[in-house]
């Protein structure tokens, strides 16, 4: 009896992976929305909980309702999109970076610097806070791009929770912060408006990781928990596209538990900190 | 046979999971994963440090997209989930889940979907209710479900959720779990 409910159990998941492979390609070819190569554990949950909000009880079923209801690809969207980030998180990182990739800056006359997967920004202002602490913000650009403009959007207006500045005051004490946190923002009644001058060099695009081009040459690529989401074939593309788009001697920024040692690239890359995921181009 | 232990903890977790694995015959030679909540501020690599001062397997830090070796014990990292792929984890970011980053239910119902009958579902002490529908997930798919018995249990909320939300093959003692694992994964193995 057991047995043959787990026969039944196993070829229902074998029918579900058939099934999500079907809705990526629908969705695919229907949208444009390219998620066929998102790490498939994470991209199941997503597209399983659309399911049940929708009240249907297969994953056939919401593509069918996807592919005719242009709404029901909003909310997906909306439930694929994970745009969790805060400022300064993981302090370590930004004390690493403070250490030893500014004074890398400091050789350039010029540096642009690429924070792929921006989301809504946090990270941004607090790169622009560092670089401006460090003297080094004037001879710097940061081009921040996100697939999403929704988060770009607010990404532009700088406006972040208010409930979150204590958290945030922390970790960029932790991070090395060399004044009052609270000189960066004003205090508005629907959140802390950071200071525009911490924008002024930063250019904000959508870009997708998945189809589109490299767009310059930079010196610093930043790319935090974006490539957590992909499977090992996109991963490796995207950090091809990384590695054509770095000058020599460029430093590539991973995020805390994301490594350039499962990728073919780990041989054209130094170690500047291992622990930090901070990696430098030498070949 | 088995071809994968997954343990959920929270409160107590941390003395709970040294002792089942400090106490686990070295021939359960099956990867061990660990889902343990803890504070988004503690140190990065503290659990794992802890084990390995107590566990004689290798004890690591999963990182994205790490394979899964035999004989490994992996640690879910903190303020992140850990999903089990077919050989090899994978991280996210996403909400926590019941107030949970890593949740227990997210690691057992990517492993239950990855190994289908091959997993072994352990939920050890806890003071909430993560784990309940992983576990659950975890037997439907006709792996293992073995509970701490909550009597021993520093708390008994995380087992007794565990117990109330499937049939368990096993509510044991934590110092019988390991001895269990060792019938599970190798008397089986020669009939
Ligand atoms: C979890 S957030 C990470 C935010 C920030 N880098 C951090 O570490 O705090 C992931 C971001 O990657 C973006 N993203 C996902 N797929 C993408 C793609 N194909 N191209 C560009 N960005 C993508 C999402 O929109 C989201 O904003």
């Amino acid at each position: 009896m057991a047995a043959k409910a787990d026969e039944q159990a196993a070829e229902r998941d074998d029918v579900d992976e058939i099934e999500l492979g079907l809705l990526l390609e629908g969705v695919y070819r229907r949208y444009g929305f390219d998620f066929r190569e998102y790490a498939p554990a994470s991209l199941r949950r997503r597209v399983w909980r659309r399911a049940h909000a929708e009240g249907v009880s297969t994953i056939s079923a919401l593509q069918d309702r996807l592919l005719h209801d242009p709404a029901c690809m909003e909310r997906l969207l909306l439930d694929l999109s994970i745009n969790v980030t805060a400022m300064f998180r993981d302090p370590t990182f930004y004390v690493a970076v403070r250490e030893k990739v500014v004074p890398l800056l400091r050789t350039y006359p010029f540096t642009r610097i690429w924070v792929a997967g921006c989301s809504t920004g946090e990270e941004v202002y607090s790169l622009a806070i560092l670089l401006l602490e460090e003297g080094v913000y004037e001879r710097a650009r940061i081009y921040a791009t996100d697939i999403n403009e929704s988060v770009l959007d607010r990404a532009r207006a700088g406006v972040f929770p208010l409930d979150k500045m204590r958290e945030y005051t922390q970790n960029y004490i932790k991070a090395g912060g060399q004044r009052a946190f609270s000189e960066y923002y004003l205090a508005k009644y629907d959140g802390a408006q950071f200071q525009r001058s911490l924008v002024e060099n930063v250019v904000f695009a959508q870009h997708n990781l998945v189809s589109d081009r490299s767009f310059n040459e930079f010196n610093v690529i930043v790319c935090r928990n974006v490539m957590i989401y992909f499977d090992r074939a996109l991963q490796d593309r995207v950090h091809r596209l990384f590695y054509d788009s770095l000058a020599m001697f460029g430093v590539l920024a991973l995020g805390a538990k994301e490594s350039i040692r499962f990728s073919p690239f780990e041989d054209r890359y130094e170690d500047l900190d291992a622990n930090e995921r901070l990696y430098k181009k030498v070949s | 046979m088995y071809e994968l232990i997954c343990v959920g903890a929270s409160w107590g977790g941390l003395d709970a999971v040294g002792r089942l694995l400090a106490d686990l015959p070295i021939q359960v030679d099956q990867p061990v994963v660990v889902a343990q909540h803890r504070h988004s501020t503690s140190a990065p690599t503290g659990l794992a440090d802890l084990l390995r001062l107590r566990v004689k397997r290798p004890v690591q830090d999963v990182e994205d997209k790490m394979p899964i070796e035999r004989g490994h014990v992996y640690i879910a990292p903190p303020d992140y989930h850990l999903l089990v792929e077919r050989g090899s984890f994978a991280l996210s970011v996403d909400e926590r889940v019941q107030y949970a980053r890593p949740s227990i239910d997210v690691l057992f119902e990517s492993a239950s979907y990855a190994y289908g009958r091959g997993v072994i579902g352990i939920i050890l002490t806890g003071a909430n209710e993560d784990g309940a529908a992983g576990l659950a997930a975890v037997k439907r798919r006709g792996g293992v479900a073995l509970v701490q018995d909550p009597h021993g249990a520093e708390r008994r909320t995380m087992p007794d959720a565990a117990i109330a939300a499937t049939a368990a093959d096993a509510v044991l003692p934590l110092e019988e779990i390991g001895r269990f694992l060792y019938g599970l994964c190798l008397e089986r193995e020669v009939s």
